[in-house]
């Protein structure tokens, strides 16, 4: 299966956004090798600013861009994107409501051989507690794209976390998306597989192993986690017996607790989490660390096929 | 408009200010009542401010950079027919527009700020998307020296002098206090002439209570392609002998006592202004 790379759609579509549009800006730090924009330097010189290793002033500068009718993309790694500057996401980009998209590259453990100053499983914890702030978080390179073009013309803060590796295809070229709605990956009557980012592919495949057990599962691409889809978690609480998520992320304050909040006020149904336990991690490629926490397609088929278990105990 | 002129005006918002704080029992009044000589010297003299009114893409921009001195930039706004001087009677309650700390729902405000060290980045950016579009906008922002000594100004300071951004003025309320005590003790900041200097700014300084001085430091001939800082030396609490100089008013109600002193002081002044 050929992989392709996510960061590439993603300066891609901006480079094709830019060309359209002479109020599309680029902003980074000292980052447009890590986010392959640096062709998008020599395309747009007059709109790519270059703010240096300094990550506070980036998000601020483009907020300030942002203020005279500029659209401005930030890109920076997600680690330093999602923490450094969190006052400035805050208060210069979400509450000023700047039609500001952050862009954080080489997110989850994409660094993960560099250690833990370079994580990054905190970001849907903290990006979800501000108001007027969106959250994406593609699976895949045609979905990226498309997200990517959609939030070129939305006018809203976005936060947008993509990893740094290629991946395989999730989706085929050309798929549309309802930005509004869950991507239904494969139906199924007899539990829920809700997955983001790069653990959709994961998830898809344990929906194979676990159709050849015969169970039928439903896969969800929660792409937007904010505004985040509770119809279609509601709806899968009702359609089948249990909800398994599955993230990049510390399973605090992630996917797995957004979606628990909604099933708890909603329609309980027995659920598991799988992300990142609450412990300093290990060292180790995207790989390495996926298999050595379990975010394997056989390890999630494992996980799914034990909670169904369960629940009809 | 003659100095003495602008001097009253800025006397008269200090009573304002000092109305606001009475009432809310809210507001950084010392840190309103040093800088309000430069806001009316933006607002009055420097800035278009009709077509800020009218949010003409070539406006002049500003940006309260000391955001908790709010307070003495709502009086400016309503005195400069913003919104209706009334609005000032819902400072700091419940639901109100006018937050402490300016946010865009304030007529007049061009982003929120409060978050000290927030200011100079996003005038830096303003000013690269008005140069960028060849607007003839300036690019104002008002700064407290407390907050030097946030690193993202640092930052800022930098990316301004590399982006040569001749269309930026940033205005330093120079009053050698903050809530703890003297700026030089809670963290040592002088030199900032030299400071901003060594990161290819232009500097100059003035006397901030002295408007003919303010307008010119920031209206004179300058470089077209470095970033200006004023550094305004100004007496924190400015006004009256109550408050002046005293680190204690950088957040407080006045005593009904010190109410009336502050008010008696600013109206003598404003009489000697009007008899000069």
């Amino acid at each position: 299966m050929t992989k392709v790379s996510v960061r590439g759609a993603v300066a891609a579509a901006i480079q094709t956004e830019a060309a359209a549009n002479p109020n599309v800006y680029i902003v980074t730090t000292d980052s447009r090798g890590s986010a392959m924009v640096t062709g998008l330097a020599d395309l747009f010189p007059e709109r790519f600013i270059e703010c240096g290793i300094a990550e506070q002033n980036a998000v601020g500068v483009a907020s300030g861009l942002a203020s005279t009718g500029k659209t401005v993309f930030v890109l920076s790694p997600a680690c330093f994107l999602s923490a450094r500057s969190y006052e400035q996401v805050k208060i210069d980009v979400a509450y000023n409501e700047s039609d500001v998209k952050l862009i954080g590259v080489s997110a989850g453990v994409s660094y993960g051989p560099l250690g833990g100053t370079h994580t990054t499983l905190n970001d849907f914890a903290s990006m979800r507690a501000l108001p007027n702030l969106e959250i994406y978080a593609p699976a895949d390179a045609v979905q990226a794209a498309a997200i990517t073009k959609h939030i070129a013309q939305d006018g809203k803060p976005v936060w947008l976390r993509i990893g740094r590796g290629d991946v395989e295809a999730v989706y085929e070229d050309g798929e549309s998306f309802d930005i509004e709605r869950a991507k239904v990956v494969c139906d199924g009557s007899d539990i829920t597989l809700i997955a983001c980012g790069e653990m959709v592919l994961y998830a898809k495949k344990a929906a194979g192993l676990l159709a050849e057990a015969g169970i039928a599962a439903r896969v969800l691409d929660m792409f937007r986690l904010k505004p985040v889809d509770a119809a279609a978690v509601i709806q899968a609480s009702y359609d089948t017996e249990a909800i398994l998520t599955i993230e990049e992320h510390s399973i605090h304050g992630g996917l797995g607790e957004m979606v628990a909040g909604i099933l708890a006020q909603n329609h309980c149904v027995p659920l598991k989490i799988m992300g990142f336990p609450d412990e300093e991690y290990k060292v180790g490629s995207s790989q390495e660390l996926f298999e050595h926490y379990g975010l394997t397609a056989e390890n999630i088929a494992r996980e799914a096929g034990a909670l169904l278990e369960r629940a009809r105990l | 408009m003659q100095t003495n002129e602008l001097k009253t005006i800025a006397m008269e918002r200090r009573l304002d200010v000092l109305e606001v704080v009475m009432r809310s029992k809210s507001g950084h009044i010392g840190g309103a009542m040093s800088g309000l000589d430069i806001l009316v010297s933006l607002y009055y003299v420097i800035m278009d401010v009709e077509k800020i009114k009218r949010q003409d893409p070539d406006r002049d921009r500003f940006v309260m950079s000391k955001g908790h001195c709010g307070d003495s930039l709502y009086t400016v706004l309503a005195d400069c027919g913003f919104f209706a001087k009334e609005l000032l009677e819902t400072y700091a309650a419940f639901d109100t527009i006018l937050a402490e700390h300016p946010t865009k729902k304030v007529p007049g405000v061009e982003m929120a700020t409060g978050a000290l060290g927030h200011g100079l980045p996003l005038a830096v950016g303003m000013a690269i998307a008005c140069k960028n579009d060849a607007s003839p906008a300036n690019v104002y922002v008002f700064m407290g020296d407390g907050e030097q000594a946030e690193g993202s100004n640092w930052e800022a300071a930098m990316a301004a002098s590399k982006y040569g951004l001749g269309n930026l003025t940033a205005v330093i309320d120079r009053n050698y206090l903050q809530i703890s005590g003297s700026t030089e003790e809670v963290m040592p900041i002088d030199n900032l002439a030299a400071k901003y200097s060594a990161f290819g700014w232009q500097v100059k300084e003035c006397d901030g209570h002295e408007p003919a001085e303010i307008i010119e430091a920031i209206s004179a001939e300058r470089l077209a392609d470095q970033p200006l800082l004023v550094i305004a030396r100004t007496t924190k609490g400015y006004g009256s002998a109550v408050m002046a100089n005293k680190a204690s008013w950088h957040h407080k109600t006045p005593s009904q006592e010190e109410y009336k002193q502050i008010k008696a002081d600013l109206q003598e002044q404003i009489r000697g202004l009007r008899h000069d």
